[in-house]
């Protein structure tokens, strides 16, 4: 029963701030200098013509009029129309995203296998050669940007040694599956075309781990500290004493309580891993949303941009409220706090 | 008589400073936080006296050679050239000037801004102030600062000043949380509350009885900072709403040169490094003043 | 008769960055079948790093330098790491001092207890026997509602509870010996009583052998047979409950029992003055001889032996016994 109260009040929190930051970036939008009914149109356009666009944009209209439309349109899935493509956003958006979530998917997937498998080897056999090589390769995931593992990766595995393909999606002999979710690599299972499938898994590998470097090493970071830390504390010295075998305790008593902070972490950084996302699809050609939103950002779009903004800023109010609920699945000190 | 009084009750026995060589001492024993220190050394210099010490300084600005385009690196052109014939190692060495500039803005600018409505709300806990405030930093943080960085200075000419603003603009709340973090936990520990009951203004117990806690969690946040803040200026000039050419930014030469890839590879690869060299420097310093911080609470 | 637990000169020290501590300097102890013995002492001054030696769950920078620790005549620190787990549970058990954070926080009570009696017992139990032990035992530990207890997380119980179900943990395998590490010393007053009185049952039904540690004397007088008082990672004094309390030979013996606060009045205003010394430059003779005040010039150049000074009562002094 505090289940649902505690999911409601974060939903309500979550909700009170996105509002609030379709104002801001509404606010900020509006602090525009330069016509963006002009920049749509081009220097040829007349200034009827402009003027034209600009009312039927509704662009001319004072800020809060704007605004409020703006809000009941949103409300309904309709986020305007792009001035650039000049179809609705919700369409382009909705075009755009399923690549960026199969790459973020698939970095997520990345960072939580291998994060944690090499902060629980860390952790396990601390102080060994097995852990200094975890902690320097972290090291180096942690300071160095997505875009240049991009540009490495890239480099290394994609011309060096021709191992994998570096650019797009799929291959351009490969037909593609028919779009169900429109992640390319899950429909081509679904429709059981296995050489599409796999062509496009192949494709999906260096972006995804180009992208998951950062989070991995971070992982493994949190993991490792947080298993030497709960190592060393009683209750695993009590079970220990009473008998349970050290494999159990290992697997069990030691991994469950160590993986919060994780956890934790990866949900904070999986909204990192979108706006890094918009890097790395620059350098892979990734037909995600990075490419429409560079688009709509130096051409100033402003319903696609404040439309990417929001979309992201849904995710992340989303992606926080599913993760503080795995938590207070996985710690009942905190879902039990108000007995 | 009362200012004497409160000094009695201040904490300051918590102030890192008072033991600098103690400090030094111990943040020097760790060999890892020597080698970011020399590493930042290295770098300021270079930046301070690129004008200098640059091979080819003028090609650190409008510059066209057409014939030593795309050289590859050699002993006249340690990092090779790029498209217009320019010494990438100049480049990069004017790159970090303003690098460095930035980074030094932006927390100049979010730091104080981040920190005070942090502090504020922090002890005016359970008011409609503090409500008001940390609502909009949850605004702020909801969306990750490069996007909102992005979308800031896309509707902003693009250029250097305006990216600072626009990175600064997202950067605050990170502060404003970290503050109220500390601050809210400190806020009714006895020396606070000794504080009031003397009849220490608000502003007094801010600035001499909190500041101070925080002091050593912001001194290693901030210096982290600047390398996370360096990656967020070269990403956004990556996207071309920084510096715009032919001012030499890490950023638009990582930018440029991956179009070139992956033949005229050196033209995005020792951005790319000079970029992760910066950021490792800081990071590696950043974490001996981590663990020299919280050694000193133990 | 054979003695159940058997230490002879165990020496342990620590790593630490500056060093290595030596914190425990020749420790001897003897525990018979069916004994309860008191090891008393100050925070600091080793008694949980030997028990930790004995069941081999020091922390990785712990170190048995040198010594043996018997228990039915194998030397458990050089036996496998196989059979010390098969030793662990159904022979030698261990109460923690602090029930919060002896208990893994994000499994039920239940869960936990299961797996014990599982693996620690003799044979191999299944989920379901398992289970009917665990609310049997927690039954026999004075739980109310022992089947709700089970499906409940260590945040949902008071302090005194949390202790009931270690010690209901720690007693489900039937352990020949168990270690009770200051088991009262993080609860409320008022359950202190409660949770002696129910373990002293325990035992007594059961004829465990007990080594209860504490620095609270008045507990000890109750609950051992026999004291042992321990200083700076020594046994200084050692010898009947009755006859330490009665004749105290040693000088920290004395001090400490002179610092017991009393009914009577007394004892509040004296401190045994003086620290535990430096483990990493430990003094060379007589760890007690720095604050020792009838130190005499060989105590701090030669160590004291435990010695026999009166039949039953030993003790590590030169003062007291001659020690050749």
């Amino acid at each position: 029963m505090n289940i649902f109260k505690f999911i409601g009040n974060r939903l309500f929190q979550g909700i009170v701030v996105l509002i609030g930051l379709s104002l801001v970036i509404f606010i900020i939008a509006r602090v525009v200098p330069g016509d963006p009914a002009r920049l749509a149109l081009g220097s040829t356009a007349t200034a009827e013509q402009v003027a034209e666009f600009r009312s039927k944009m509704g662009l001319d209209k004072p800020f809060y009029i704007q605004y409020w439309l703006w809000l009941q349109h949103a409300v309904h899935g309709d986020l305007g129309i792009s001035l650039v493509t000049r179809r609705p956003v919700a369409e382009d958006i909705l075009q755009f995203f399923p690549a960026t979530f199969e790459l973020c998917l698939m970095s997520l997937i990345f960072e939580g296998i291998f994060g944690i498998l090499l902060g629980t080897i860390a952790g396990r056999f601390a102080n060994s050669w097995a852990d200094n090589a975890v902690r320097l390769f972290s090291y180096i995931g942690v300071v160095t940007p997505p875009f240049v593992f991009g540009i490495l990766f890239m480099l290394f595995f994609g011309y060096l040694l021709h191992w994998l393909p570096s650019i797009g999606q799929l291959s351009p002999n490969i037909v593609g599956p028919p779009r169900i979710t429109g992640l390319i690599v899950l429909d081509s299972l679904l429709t059981g075309n296995f050489l599409a499938a796999k062509d496009a898994f192949l494709h999906l590998l260096l972006p995804s781990l180009s992208l998951a470097m950062g989070g991995i090493a971070q992982d493994a970071r949190i993991t490792r500290a947080s298993i030497v830390d709960n190592s060393g504390k009683d209750f695993i010295n009590a079970l220990k004493s009473c008998g349970v075998p050290n494999m159990f305790i290992m697997f069990k008593y030691l991994l469950k309580p160590s993986l919060i902070p994780t956890v934790s972490m990866m949900g904070l950084s999986f909204a990192y891993t979108f706006s890094n996302a918009f890097l790395i699809e620059t350098i892979y050609g990734w037909p995600g949303m990075s490419r429409y939103g560079m688009n709509a950002i130096l051409n100033k779009d402003l319903n696609a941009i404040i439309g990417v903004v929001m979309v992201l800023g849904i995710i992340f109010v989303t992606v926080n409220l599913l993760v503080d609920i795995i938590i207070a699945y996985l710690d009942p000190r905190i879902r039990l706090r108000t007995q | 008589m009362l200012n004497q009084k409160i000094k009695m009750y201040s904490n300051s026995s918590r102030f890192p400073f008072e033991n600098l060589k103690r400090s030094w001492y111990k943040f020097s024993r760790n060999p890892l936080s020597i080698l970011g220190l020399g590493l930042l050394f290295i770098i300021i210099l270079s930046a301070l006296f690129a004008p200098w010490i640059a091979p080819y300084p003028q090609h650190a600005g409008k510059f066209i050679d057409l014939k030593e385009r795309f050289q590859p690196p050699s002993t006249s052109h340690l990092c090779g050239t790029d498209s217009m014939g320019r010494d990438i190692l100049t480049r990069i060495l004017f790159g970090y000037r303003i690098s460095l500039l930035l980074g030094v803005v932006v927390l100049s600018i979010s730091v104080p801004i981040g920190v005070t409505i942090g502090m504020v709300a922090g002890y005016c806990k359970g008011t409609v102030i503090e409500t008001i405030c940390m609502r909009i930093t949850d605004i702020f943080l909801s969306v990750p600062p490069l996007i909102l960085a992005m979308a800031v200075a896309s509707v902003l000419r693009p250029n250097l000043q305006n990216s600072m603003l626009a990175i600064s603009l997202t950067w605050w709340p990170w502060y404003s949380r970290l503050i109220y973090g500390v601050v809210s936990g400190t806020r009714n520990e006895f020396f606070v509350q000794s504080a009031e009951i003397i009849g220490a203004s608000k502003v007094h117990i801010m600035v001499r009885e909190l500041f101070p806690q925080t002091i050593s969690t912001l001194f290693t946040k901030v210096t982290l900072d600047m390398g996370y803040a360096i990656l967020t200026g070269a990403s956004l000039s990556f996207v071309g709403l920084g510096a715009q050419p032919p001012t030499p930014d890490l950023g638009t030469m990582v930018s440029e040169g991956s179009k070139f890839l992956p033949e005229q590879w050196w033209m995005s690869v020792f951005p790319a490094l000079a970029i992760v060299l910066v950021i490792l420097a800081f990071n590696l310093v950043g974490d001996g003043l981590r663990d020299l911080f919280s050694l000193e609470r133990v | 008769m054979e003695p159940l637990l058997e230490l002879k000169d165990l020496c342990i020290s620590y790593k630490i960055y500056e060093g290595r501590m030596k914190v425990i300097d020749k420790v001897t102890l003897t525990v018979l079948p069916g004994e309860k013995i008191g090891i008393v002492g100050e925070s600091g001054c080793g008694k949980t790093t030997t028990m930790k030696s004995i069941l081999r769950i020091l922390p990785p920078n712990g170190r048995v330098d040198s010594g043996q620790a018997f228990f039915k005549g194998k030397d458990l620190l050089k036996i496998s790491d196989t059979d010390m787990q098969r030793i662990r549970g159904n022979g030698i058990s261990m109460i923690f001092q602090d029930p919060t954070a002896a208990l893994d926080p994000v499994f039920t009570v239940g869960d936990q207890l299961i797996a014990v009696i599982r693996y620690g017992s003799k044979v191999p139990i299944n989920r379901r026997e398992a289970r009917t032990r665990a609310i049997a035992a927690l039954k026999e530990a004075q739980m109310p509602d022992p089947e709700r207890i089970m499906s409940n997380y260590p945040v949902q119980l008071s302090g005194g509870m949390r202790q009931r179900v270690c010690i209901a943990m720690a007693l489900a395998t039937e352990p020949e010996l168990l270690i009770a590490d200051e088991p009262t010393t993080s609860l409320d007053v008022t359950i202190q009583d409660q949770v002696l009185r129910l373990l002293h049952s325990l035992v007594e039904r059961r004829k465990t052998s007990v080594i209860f540690i504490t620095h609270n004397l008045g507990v000890v007088r109750v609950i051992a047979d026999k004291v042992n008082v321990m200083y700076a990672g020594t046994i200084v004094e050692s010898g009947h409950t009755q006859e330490i309390f009665t004749n105290p030979l040693h000088p920290y013996t004395v001090d400490l029992l002179a610092a017991m606060p009393r009914l009577s009045g007394g004892g509040l205003e004296e401190r045994v003055p003086g620290r535990i010394p430096d483990y990493l430059n430990p003094p060379l003779g007589c760890r007690f001889q720095p604050r020792c005040t009838k130190a005499q010039l060989r105590c701090s150049l030669e160590k004291p032996k435990l010695v026999e000074a009166k039949p039953g009562h030993f003790v590590a002094c030169f003062l007291e016994a001659g020690n050749e």
